[in-house]
């Protein structure tokens, strides 16, 4: 095995060991407490009415279009990254490629400014 | 058989060990941390805090663990009980599975990956599935609301961290946590003549970032003044509403678990790490993970006060300051030091 | 430690294929995708065991973080009703099966293709320094910008295409809604918020 595969092997064991501590904490009390269920208590909260109707709605559009704007950025700043990494090599050639590659984008973050996308109402 | 044991059991049980190890200090450290912000928050209110158990109440979070495990675990019966309970357990592990890349001394870390930023960076942004999953799991109206703020919160200031992340990336030309603190030894301080000092880190060549990831890391930790998931005024206790006993301590682990992690990052991105303020002796007598720690204690310390201190920001505000001041800020300062480090030559040499 | 290496490539291909396969028959969609998400985690664990680290948080940082995440906002929230979908499910099959077919296809020709033409591969691919001399992200940034600038700046565009898009598509603006002006409120003062009006007594305003 490679020395790069050999120093991810203890992130796995520590992922393990987080892994089954936190099934020991969520398991202990099923296994220790005391347990007395009722109707009332298995309710959802809904400051002591009985819920009206199911809980899972239809909401504004709004948050996906930040989820979706979110996806671009994030896809962006995983382009960034080799760059950032292997900046002291690439030279002003590299220095402006990605210069016009965040133009575009500063482009369209204007674009979806002066919209309102990313006014909250 | 001995090329078994030799190539496989021994160093995977000497990890196994320091895993175990490191995982003990870190939960309590993190039942201190609980202590703490208590403590903090009650003495700026003028109360006392938690001061029954033990001396000053140093067992308080010991006896909450106890407490917690004894209670009587509710599963709500209109709920989805598998993603209910996968929830809290999805939260807690990734939360602690951040800090296996996390090196607290020079070569104290468990596992030293070439792009351990970048694996914090990652997991980090998985943590919104413990929320979500919660939120939707309960079928109840307060912590689906909960669930649909702290996701779209999360995600808003997740980009300005990314972007934060490449500015330091720039400076450093590694994505190597070690690397990145040990590239702290020199900077602006040394480059003016003086001795290798606390000058030389990142919070002064890069100061308006250190604020911009120091408040994205409120944000996305859910901590106040950005707590609108679990706005107790509002939504009860949001997305954790239906939670009770161990399933709730375990969002609260993970939450704590994750404020930790980001005074970690804080420390190791723009305050040096390890590195002592001062480059002569006493200051290097003192241990480096000894240094690691009293930063990231006074990076909590900052943390815990503005909780005392700042009221909760509303929505339209909060979604304002992530995507119209921190986005464009961020941005704009990776073309500036991109453009800076490229004209004067000062970047890292790169690989 | 190769037998390791083995082992843990049988499980990520295991956990993604039988992952994969619980998106197409879990009966809740909110588990269908809670199933993609352990089906990308499994093949981001793949590209790791296949040497290339940095795909492989990438896969975890775009895909999971932030895909899934709207894959989930749009199926746990939308109030999907099972029965219809099921309904329509079947009368989308062929398509399905079409796409599956040509995507099948494609990998099998990139898979393949050396075989028969045994200088394609030298023609398509840069070599490569060992990855020992140059780490993954260092050996993809050092191309990615300069010599491959052109797919660079159309991954750009396409995300500018994609950004606007999305707000031609979604952004909708209520009516009458009052929004928080910042700079107008820091530049109110007293001349010009305050009026002192000079009120005769009994008659009022």
């Amino acid at each position: 095995m490679s020395a790069l595969l050999a120093s991810y092997l203890p992130i796995v064991i520590f992922v393990g060991v987080a892994l089954i501590l936190g099934l020991a904490l969520l398991v202990s009390p099923f296994l220790l407490a005391f347990k007395a269920p009722d109707d009332e208590k298995l309710s959802a909260y809904e400051c002591g009415f009985d819920a009206f109707d199911d809980s899972r709605m239809k909401f504004d559009v709004r948050f996906y279009l930040v989820s979706i704007l979110f996806i671009i950025f994030d896809l962006e700043v995983a382009f960034l990254f080799p760059w950032a990494a292997s900046f002291g090599t690439l030279g002003w050639f590299g220095f402006w490629s990605m210069m016009v590659f965040l133009g575009v984008l500063t482009v369209g973050f204007v674009y979806e400014w002066k919209k309102g996308a990313l006014e909250w109402d | 058989m001995t090329d078994f044991f030799s190539t496989y059991v021994w160093p995977g049980l000497i990890i196994l060990g320091q895993s175990v190890l490191f995982l003990v200090v870190l939960l309590v450290l993190i039942a201190y941390i609980l202590l703490a912000d208590r403590k903090i928050w009650a003495a700026v209110q003028m109360r006392r805090g938690p001061n029954v158990v033990g001396p000053w109440g140093l067992f308080q979070s010991f006896a909450d663990l106890l407490k917690f495990v004894l209670k009587e675990p509710v599963v709500p019966a209109s709920s989805d009980k598998v993603v209910f309970l996968l929830a809290p357990l999805i939260a807690v592990t990734l939360a602690l599975a951040t800090f296996a890349v996390i090196p607290v001394a020079n070569g104290w870390v468990i596992a030293n990956i070439n792009i351990g930023i970048l694996y914090v960076f990652a997991i980090s942004s998985l943590e919104v599935y413990g929320v979500i999953m919660g939120g939707w799991a309960s079928n109840s109206k307060y912590a689906f609301l909960g669930a649909l703020r702290s996701a779209a919160q999360m995600v808003s200031y997740e980009v300005s961290i990314g972007f934060v992340i490449v500015t330091v990336l720039l400076c450093v030309g590694s994505l190597n946590l070690t690397d990145i603190v040990v590239a702290q030894s020199a900077g602006l301080g040394t480059m003016i003549g003086l001795p290798s000092s606390f000058l030389d880190w990142h919070w002064l060549s890069l100061f308006p970032m250190f604020i911009v990831f120091f408040i994205s890391a409120l944000a996305e930790t859910n901590r106040p003044p950005f707590d609108l998931p679990e706005a107790e005024s509002e939504l009860v206790a949001g997305f954790m509403v239906e939670y009770g006993s161990t399933p709730y301590m375990m969002f609260m682990l993970g939450e704590y678990a994750a404020i930790t992690l980001m005074c970690c990052l804080t420390t190791i991105l723009f305050l040096g790490g390890w590195l002592p303020p001062f480059d002569f002796i006493p200051f290097t007598w003192v241990p480096g993970f000894i240094w690691f720690l009293l930063k990231a204690g006074l990076v909590f310390f900052m943390f815990a006060m503005v909780k005392a201190f700042v009221p909760r920001y509303r929505y339209d505000q909060l979604m304002r300051l992530g995507w119209k001041v921190f986005l464009p800020l961020s941005l704009a300062m990776v073309v500036i030091v991109a453009f800076v480090l490229q004209l004067s030559g000062w970047g890292a040499p790169g690989a | 430690m190769l037998g390791l290496q083995a082992f843990f490539f049988y499980i990520f291909a295991f956990i993604a294929v039988g992952g994969a396969l619980m998106v197409v028959f879990a009966r809740n969609p909110v588990h269908s995708v809670l199933f993609l998400i352990l089906t990308f985690v499994a093949a981001a664990g793949l590209f790791l065991l296949a040497g290339a680290e940095f795909l492989a948080l990438i896969l975890i940082v775009v895909y999971v973080g932030a895909v899934a995440i709207l894959f989930l906002f749009v199926v746990m929230m939308l109030d999907l009703d099972l029965g219809q979908m099921k309904k329509g499910a079947l009368r989308y099959a062929p398509f399905g099966l079409i796409i599956g077919l040509v995507l099948l296809a494609e990998l099998i020709i990139a898979a393949t293709g050396g075989a028969y033409h045994p200088e394609l591969s030298q023609t398509t691919a840069l070599p490569m320094q060992p990855l020992y001399e140059l780490s993954n992200i260092n050996a993809l940034g050092s191309v990615l910008y300069t010599r491959y600038i052109l797919f660079f700046q159309l991954a750009g565009l396409i995300l500018f295409v994609a950004m606007v898009g999305a707000i031609v598509l979604t952004l909708r603006h209520k009516e009458g809604i009052k929004r928080q002006s910042i700079s107008a409120q820091n530049a109110r003062n007293p001349a010009t918020a305050i009026e002192i009006r000079k009120v005769e007594s009994g008659r009022g305003l």
